[in-house]
């Protein structure tokens, strides 16, 4: 469960207050709003990537408003992917396995593992310049499941991509999510791609957050 | 403006081919193989790769850090440090030489609000002292570190502003995403934007290098050019003209130039070679 009560986070001059939503353990949940009304901030406070000024994060039952990033057990998928430049596919998705210090028997069977459920087998050995979106966006989502985390926070993921790999990766990422019982909190600004993906709507607008599908 | 372009690349090729036809045409293979047989040109050139070594890896060193926090951070008085480290790149390189002379041989910093205690020479001195080999100073002023030192003030300014447009161009992304996996902040910068960074680290180490021969206004007020002591190849220049050895001068200079063009050229081919085999 995602449980954000009354939270406020700054950004530079920009500050959101008061903000509280609930996601329940292993639903979908999608939050929407204008470009720059605090969507990515409230997300990165949630990975705890933001400093929060006020309020409570809880997920999965564990107060984590003070923890450290890489102790909440979230997996983050940005925007734009943002893989790391110098490392082929193959060292991206075993990138934070080897940082929480497992086996090398279990970094190949978990890069294995997913390297076939996201069709990404054939690109192992290629580092991140000429791949597609589509196939970005896979390496993005298998790194941030590298790890098995609980709760998985994507930001925009889908923004950059075509109307056909769009349609396919929208399948992808909720059948994933499904199947391994994982929370999901997703940004976007398509109403449609919330509707297909989501088991919960909220909608942030002029600093007010408000559920619009449950 | 193609005009203009062309001028200028004429400037900076006529330069270099000046040096290398008032060569040829004035001095002779002999007075060449003498220079470069000379025992005190030959501690030159020694010199001058040591200290720029030690100079460029220091630089590095250096602007790695500032360079990061600058291009990440804002804080209050970040637009004063960014100003107080363009000074060494805009003040008169005489001044800079004064500058260090006074600070680290006249007047350190307890001085200055009234309070008596050795120089930084003195503390050097006892600190080292007792290491050196016998006959040998330990000192700043008027020796190697002096070199050092007045070419790191200079070198590692250009090395900062090379790694902070570096860590601009490198999106903090992905390092948030290391962190999310479990990174520490020291682990994230290791091992992700260092290897982002790598061209710009090895640019900036090149640069630093390179600046740090070229220097010789610090060098000459803060260490001297002493003969086999603290000349390195720019003083070596000005030693020469000095005694009116104008083509002994060049050949110092197209030295100069040449082991320019062999570091920039190998710390390219060895940026490629790490760039292919960089495995973390």
């Amino acid at each position: 469960m995602i449980a954000v009560e009354q939270l406020s986070v700054r950004a530079g001059d920009f500050q959101i207050d008061g903000i509280s939503f609930e996601v329940p353990t292993g639903e979908y949940g999608v939050l929407m709003g204008k470009t720059g009304c605090g969507k990515t901030t409230i997300l990165e406070a949630i990975c705890g990537l933001k400093e929060v000024v006020s309020g409570k994060i809880t997920l999965m039952g564990r107060d984590v408003t003070r923890l450290r990033a890489g102790e909440r057990g979230i997996g983050f998928v940005p925007q734009d992917g943002a893989l790391f430049a110098t490392m082929t596919v193959r060292q991206q998705l075993a990138f934070g396995p080897k940082v929480q210090g497992w086996s090398r028997t279990e970094i190949d069977e978990r890069v294995s593992e997913l390297a076939e459920e996201l069709g990404i087998e054939s690109i192992l050995e290629r580092k991140p310049f000429g791949l597609s979106g589509g196939e970005r966006q896979r390496v993005a989502l298998g790194r941030a499941l590298a790890v098995r985390p609980q709760i998985i926070c994507l930001d925009e993921p889908l923004s950059a991509l075509d109307e056909e790999t769009h349609e396919g990766m929208v399948e992808l990422i909720r059948s994933v999510v499904k199947q391994h019982g994982i929370t999901a909190l997703h940004i976007t600004h398509s109403r449609r791609e919330a509707d297909l993906i989501s088991d919960k709507e909220f909608f942030l607008e002029k600093g007010r957050l408000v559920e619009i599908r449950d | 403006m193609i005009g203009i372009a062309v001028m200028y690349l004429l400037l900076i090729g006529g330069m270099l081919m000046a040096d290398v036809f008032y060569s040829v045409s004035n001095v002779g293979w002999e007075e060449f193989k003498a220079i470069l047989a000379d025992e005190y040109i030959q501690a030159s050139v020694k010199l001058t790769l040591f200290t720029c070594t030690v100079t460029a890896l220091l630089s590095v060193v250096v602007a790695l850090p500032i360079g990061y926090l600058l291009s990440r951070y804002d804080f209050r008085g970040k637009a004063l440090i960014d100003a107080v480290l363009d000074i060494p790149i805009v003040l008169p390189p005489l001044v800079v030489g004064l500058s260090l002379l006074i600070l680290f041989n006249k007047m350190p910093p307890w001085e200055w609000i009234g309070i008596d205690g050795p120089s930084f020479e003195e503390m050097f001195g006892k600190i080292f002292g007792p290491f050196m080999p016998e006959g040998v100073d330990a000192g700043i002023t008027y020796k190697v570190p002096a070199v050092i030192l007045a070419q790191f003030t200079v070198a590692a300014a250009f090395a900062v502003r090379t790694m902070r447009n570096t860590f601009d161009q490198i999106s903090p992304r992905a390092e948030q995403v290391a962190l999310t996996l479990g990174c520490n902040r020291a682990q994230a910068f290791f091992r992700v934007v260092v290897p982002e960074a790598w061209r710009g680290i090895s640019t900036a180490g090149t640069l630093a290098w390179t600046r740090a021969m070229g220097e010789f206004g610090p060098i000459l007020v803060f260490a001297g050019t002493i003969r086999g002591r603290t000349e390195v190849l720019s003083s070596s220049v000005f030693l020469e003209i000095s005694i009116g050895n104008l083509e002994g001068a060049v050949i110092v200079s197209l030295m100069m130039v040449t082991i320019a063009v062999v570091v920039l050229i190998a710390v390219r081919m060895w940026d490629q070679e790490s760039r292919k085999k960089f495995v973390l």
